[in-house]
């Protein structure tokens, strides 16, 4: 803040050469710093992702020894109540885990479970996205028809069809290691369609552009030609989608390990917390799927409000 | 006009094939059905037999052939798990289900409505504020954990309300509803009320966006420069032409409620088909999963079409855009 007063005042004087300088002279990072919902938005984005990355070191146990796990500990209450030890400061679950511990690990998991959804989508969506921009004709009614049935389900209700029929599918001996996999391809293919949309509308404006002619007329493979010459100028708005899609697909891991068809309790994420917690619900111990819920509305909450103001930034038309 | 309506259907069929198809081909690629259905000391012959009574022996082509002959008909042939025909569990499961939407729909437009209204109006009061931020949280929260929390204030800590179930239903025909006893009301509250939260937030987003958007439209300020009041400019003028876009998200809503319904009935053990499907899902039923899967497809392939053809209806704009391309 005092840097950016600092550096206006000294106007017109051009402001010191560097990254850092020219990140913190941007219009992006004004806008920022004058949004206090924000950055308090990404501030507790960043200390639950922080605290989840961080977690095989900052946990107090590690969630998946069984060894360190006893059956006499289940159950405790968080440590501010009766019969509670600061042991485990959030209490435990009904096998004895560390609420926190096993809350920080499955904070992991479902973080990672949606990174790798979104950027499977990404990858998928942009592809054909630029597939279908750039060869017109009929791939691109095939693509796009595609798009528009599957944009006419939930997605929700699309990645539930899929990773439920992909289990019934698979052989139960596999079924417990692929889970994971199953997961992500079932959310990545519920959420390509915007981004294939997106890219195919900005492939069919880039396409006839003079930039694009030229490398035409000198004899670019096209493959380099919409990869290297094409793409960066596409790929702007999809970084924003990608960035709400996160939240949606953290979502939507959470919801289906709620229902029994995302992670097995043995390698639980937030959703499989609730899950087994709410088992437990009935009968006082609010802990064990509270706490996780909360973990889980206010990751999501956060970066919705990092999306909707990197939303609002980057379209023009609000500025 | 017809041209567009013949279009609309032909896809429409063409997605229900296709959802079809993965159905049908659910049957083909799941491991053995008959080892889920029996016991451990039944014996070969008794397989085979039940092998061939389903029908599983006959070819690809034949299977499918007969796999829409029959779904055309409702008939998805025995449950896996209970050795019963789906279409009858699914006519049993049925009525809980749209019970349940039909009220958390009613609720979302008719608390969301209003709030839109007030919230278009009186943008900044402090009432308007403090309903757009608990909606920022009502589209933010997973639906499990709204129900959640709802069980835990409503059913542990005040015992006010039922936390799973229907309470008691009463048989009409081969309808049971829960609607005309006490305990049936008492325990579809907090499910619908789960169920609408996220249509309601959308619904009240929605209009107060339209609202906004159309009082700064001139025909409003010459309303206003009639004289007219301004009950009649807001409910008369403003609220009408709100109302095209409402409806057609409210249509296309109804959809969503279904396949957010899965997850309300599996919080609430609320005895409505999505339960049943995350049920045949544990047990790998496959022709419970494929008669779900095919009635959401026909659901949502109904409920886009007939929304399609309304919004014709309601806005002429359309209409004639429409005329002028097929025109040139």
């Amino acid at each position: 803040m005092a840097e950016i007063a600092a550096a206006n005042a000294a106007s017109p004087a051009r402001p010191p050469p560097g990254r850092w300088w020219r990140i913190a002279d941007s219009d992006l990072w004004w806008s920022f710093t004058h949004s206090p919902v924000t950055v308090a938005a990404a501030a507790i984005a960043a200390a639950i992702i922080g605290a989840a990355l961080l977690a095989s070191f900052i946990a107090p146990h590690d969630p998946y020894d069984l060894a360190s796990v006893s059956l006499l500990d289940a159950t405790d209450p968080p440590a501010w109540l009766d019969g509670g030890n600061w042991t485990y400061p959030l209490g435990t679950d009904n096998q004895g885990r560390d609420m926190l511990s096993a809350i920080l690990y499955g904070t992991r998991l479902s973080l990672v479970v949606g990174c790798a959804a979104v950027t499977l989508a990404l990858l998928l969506g942009v592809g054909l996205g630029l597939l279908a921009g750039w060869r017109g004709g009929f791939v691109d009614a095939l693509i796009m028809r595609v798009a528009d049935v599957q944009l006419s389900f939930p997605a929700i209700l699309v990645a539930l069809l899929i990773d439920g029929i992909a289990r019934s599918v698979l052989p139960r001996q596999v079924q417990t290691q692929i889970t994971l996999y199953v997961l992500i391809a079932a959310i990545a293919l519920s959420y390509w369609v915007h981004f294939a949309r997106t890219v195919r509308g900005s492939t069919m404006v880039e396409r006839d552009k003079e930039y694009i002619q030229a490398a035409r007329v000198i004899g670019v493979h096209p493959v380099r030609m919409v990869i290297g010459h094409l793409l960066p100028n596409v790929i702007g708005p999809v970084l924003v989608i990608a960035t709400i899609n996160l939240a949606t697909a953290i979502l939507t891991e959470a919801t289906l390990s709620f229902l029994g068809v995302g992670l097995p309790p043995t390698e639980p994420s937030l959703g499989t917390l609730i899950r087994v917690g709410n088992d437990f619900l009935l009968s006082g111990d609010w802990w064990i799927s509270i706490f996780p819920g909360i973990v889980l509305a206010l990751l999501i909450l956060s970066i919705n409000l990092v999306g909707d103001w990197l939303r609002d930034a980057f379209n023009p038309k609000l500025r | 006009m017809l041209a567009f309506v013949i279009q609309r259907l032909v896809q429409s069929v063409l997605v229900m094939l296709a959802v079809g198809f993965i159905a049908f081909a659910l049957f083909n690629f799941v491991g053995d059905p008959i080892s889920n259905m029996v016991g451990q000391d039944t014996t070969m012959a008794d397989r085979a037999a039940l092998r061939e009574e389903l029908g599983l022996n006959d070819n690809f082509v034949v299977q499918f052939a007969r796999f829409v002959g029959r779904a055309v008909r409702g008939d998805f042939g025995l449950s896996y798990q209970q050795a019963r025909p789906v279409g009858t569990i699914i006519l049993e499961k049925m009525p809980a289900t749209l019970e349940l939407s039909f009220l958390a729909a009613l609720l979302a437009l008719v608390v969301g409505v209003p709030m839109g209204i007030y919230t278009g109006l009186h943008r900044h009061s402090w009432v308007s504020q403090a309903m757009l931020a608990v909606s920022l949280v009502g589209v933010s929260l997973p639906t499990f954990l709204i129900g959640i929390f709802l069980i835990l204030f409503f059913a542990v800590i005040l015992h006010w309300l039922p936390s799973f179930g229907r309470g008691t239903v009463v048989h009409i025909g081969w309808w049971t509803t829960g609607l005309l006893t006490v305990e049936g009301w008492r325990a579809i509250i907090l499910p619908a009320i789960t169920l609408s939260l996220f249509q309601l937030t959308l619904i009240m987003r929605l209009v107060r966006a339209e609202m906004i958007e159309v009082l700064r439209t001139d025909y409003i300020k010459f309303a206003r420069a009639r004289g007219l009041t301004n009950r009649a400019i807001n409910f008369g003028h403003a609220l009408k032409n709100t109302l095209v876009p409402v409806i057609t998200i409210t249509g296309l809503q109804l959809g969503s409620i279904i396949a957010f319904a899965v997850i309300t009935e599996t919080v609430f053990q609320w005895p409505g088909m999505g339960l049943m499907f995350i049920q045949a899902v544990g047990f790998a039923d496959i022709p419970v999963m494929a008669a779900y899967l095919v009635m959401v497809g026909f659901l949502f392939v109904v409920i886009n079409l007939s929304v399609d053809l309304l919004y014709y209806v309601v806005d002429p704009r359309l209409r004639v855009d429409r005329e002028a391309v097929a025109g040139g």
